[in-house]
């Protein structure tokens, strides 16, 4: 990613993360992150995401992001969701998440494993442009594997193209 | 003698019937796979198995000559005489009336019998007639055997009279490798199960409370290769199945460690691993523990590999293109080639003996069918099942017939087909989802 498109994608995705959490009135006040792209924007300790706010906060609590059929594209309506994770593992650096990729049941379970491995790669690296390091997520796939529905229609596929943010250090 | 020719003309729905009635029964006993014949073909060759005479000792819970009749009729080739048609019992060659047999338009005729040789052991003679020629094709006593083991006597001899009258090497005495999944989300548990061919004696390989998926049996029959979530992330294991025993062989801690295949000699294993940043075809060498990168793109999945019998290629699904696909690329490292172009897509092969016929899952819409591709007809394309949602094809070692996995309702279900598609029989276990059919190699006596 070149370094404009960064700066773009990082300074709206501060405001999305502005947007969905009540904490964060102002751009967040950090400490450039490792990959030393441009999200100083002033000192704010205050907007800084805290331990609890996983359970509390309206954004965090969203943990799963949808997929359009064998696209790994992530949807406008969920980059606020990727916007206040990033945001988390910027303010809490000993935080640790999983991200776990799935799909529908179309197509054989092996090219399935890597469809999910896809799509949690892709919220990765949007979490990580966004300011989260890369040494705090982990990606696996679960291809088909584990389905929240098992109808055949589109509704029942689409619930189950998504990838699930797992927080296995807070 | 007109009363079995008038069932003969309606013998095959009889047969369903009989199938449908013996098996309900025998699953039920064994915890088996239930097993039913959902299509047919007139053309199959007409044979006539008699029930083999007990010549000594008490009634072993195996009926021999079923065992034989149901593979015969499994196979597609062949159209066995339905028990209720059977109107006379000869027990040898020197009994049987070919005037009988030729009214009932059998071509072949098998007699058999079973003997006390002592110590629980049975021995087992069977004669192959030729009913038209009256002459004696086939004319064998088996090994005496534990009565115990008698479904895998019968099954040798399928597998003789098979070779003997089509000339190609019987797969009946094999074994299919599967997995289920019985309960439901958190209670699930996951099992690697072994069975005779024909879904009997299902034994418990391996079993976890995370997904396992793409068992590969080796070479020699004696270990199975599959992929296990069991730790979280997704691993390969090799497992020999007679003494439990297991080594894991692919754990790269990110990414996918999986899809299995072994090289038609045993000492690689070709395996996708996406440790690299994308899913490539890596070859394992399982002595050394060197992996081998084989494809070298950098952003498309290439996974399920595949080997040809003589091992100089391998087969693997990449959506490179786009959609994905079927390519090929020599094991020794090169060029990789599509050879898939008809349908929207196409994944998940499995080559026959000669190297000739690849079958693949084609995807077209929302609807998926097992394809078969034979090379040496410039790349056409039959389909051997209905849809929608087949995967999985797995050949028998003669490549005689298929082992798929279906879906049925929400639940999945496994098949076996004919390679010409004319017979299938659906294999269900009574609880739960079935799927990941993987059948087995030759067995040696």
């Amino acid at each position: 990613m070149n370094k404009t498109v960064r700066i773009a994608l990082v300074a709206l995705l501060c405001v999305s993360a502005a947007a969905c959490s009540k904490k964060a009135v102002k751009p967040t006040a950090q400490p450039a992150p490792v990959d030393n792209s441009a999200m100083s924007q002033g000192d704010n300790t205050a907007g800084k995401y805290k331990l609890g706010d996983l359970e509390t906060d309206a954004c965090l609590r969203q943990r799963v992001v949808y997929f359009d059929f064998n696209q790994t594209e992530i949807k406008p309506e969920f980059q606020q969701i990727v916007a206040c994770h990033a945001k988390y593992l910027q303010d809490r650096p000993t935080s640790q998440m999983r991200l776990e990729g799935n799909t529908d049941e179309r197509g054989t379970r092996e090219y399935n494993l890597g469809l999910g491995e896809r799509r949690g790669k892709a919220v990765s690296d949007a979490l990580t442009a966004a300011g989260g390091s890369a040494s705090q997520i982990n990606v696996i796939s679960n291809g088909k594997e584990k389905p929240v529905c098992r109808e055949h229609n589109e509704d029942c596929w689409s619930k189950n193209r998504r990838v699930e943010i797992v927080y296995t250090a807070e | 003698m007109i009363k079995p020719m008038r069932k003969l003309s309606s013998s095959f729905a009889f047969i369903l019937l009989a199938f449908v009635a013996i098996f309900a029964t025998s699953a039920n006993a064994q915890q088996s796979l239930k097993i039913d014949i959902v299509g047919g073909v007139k053309t199959a060759t007409p044979i006539t198995v008699v029930p083999f005479a007990l010549q000594g000792g008490s009634q072993p819970p195996t009926d021999v000559a079923d065992v034989i009749h149901n593979d015969f009729n499994r196979s597609g080739k062949f159209r066995a005489l339905d028990k209720a048609s059977i109107v006379e019992l000869p027990s040898q060659g020197s009994d049987i009336k070919f005037a009988t047999w030729r009214l009932l338009k059998q071509d072949y005729i098998v007699v058999g019998r079973l003997k006390d040789a002592g110590n629980g052991m049975v021995q087992v003679e069977y004669e192959l007639w030729d009913v038209n020629k009256q002459q004696s094709l086939l004319s064998q006593a088996m090994q005496p055997a534990p009565v115990g083991d008698l479904r895998n006597v019968a099954h040798q001899i399928a597998d003789a009279i098979y070779e003997k009258i089509t000339g190609v090497r019987g797969a009946f005495w094999t074994r299919i490798a599967y997995i289920t999944a019985v309960g439901l989300g958190n209670n699930t548990t996951y099992s690697l199960l072994v069975a005779d061919s024909d879904g009997f004696n299902p034994q418990v390989v391996a079993r976890s409370k995370e997904s396992l998926l793409s068992p590969a049996w080796s070479p020699d029959g004696k270990k199975i290769a599959y992929v296990s979530f069991e730790s979280g992330n997704s691993n390969i294991y090799v497992q020999d199945i007679t003494t439990g025993s297991r080594q894991l062989v692919e754990s790269h801690p990110k990414g996918i460690n999986g899809a299995p295949a072994w090289s038609p000699d045993g000492s690689k294993l070709a395996v996708a691993l996406s440790f690299s940043g994308n899913l490539n075809i890596y070859v394992l060498n399982m002595a050394s523990r060197q992996e081998t990168r084989l494809t070298s793109d950098n952003l498309a999945i290439n996974t399920q590999p595949v080997w040809s019998p003589d091992g100089q290629t391998i087969y693997f699904t990449s959506d490179r293109s786009g959609k994905p696909q079927i390519y090929q690329i020599p094991a020794s490292g090169g060029t990789a080639t599509r050879i898939s172009f008809q349908g929207q897509n196409n994944q998940n092969v499995s080559v026959g003996y000669d190297g000739k016929q690849i079958a693949m899952v084609q995807g077209n819409g929302n609807v998926y069918r097992i394809a078969i591709m034979d090379q040496s007809l410039g790349g056409q394309v039959r389909f051997v099942s209905p849809g929608p949602y087949d995967e999985s094809p797995s050949f028998a070692p003669n490549a005689s017939m298929l082992l798929y996995a279906a879906t049925e309702g929400t639940r999945g279900v496994l098949y076996s087909v004919s390679a010409d598609g004319n017979v299938r029989q659906r294999l269900v276990l009574s609880d739960g989802d079935v799927r990941e059919p993987a059948w087995g190699p030759y067995r040696e006596r």
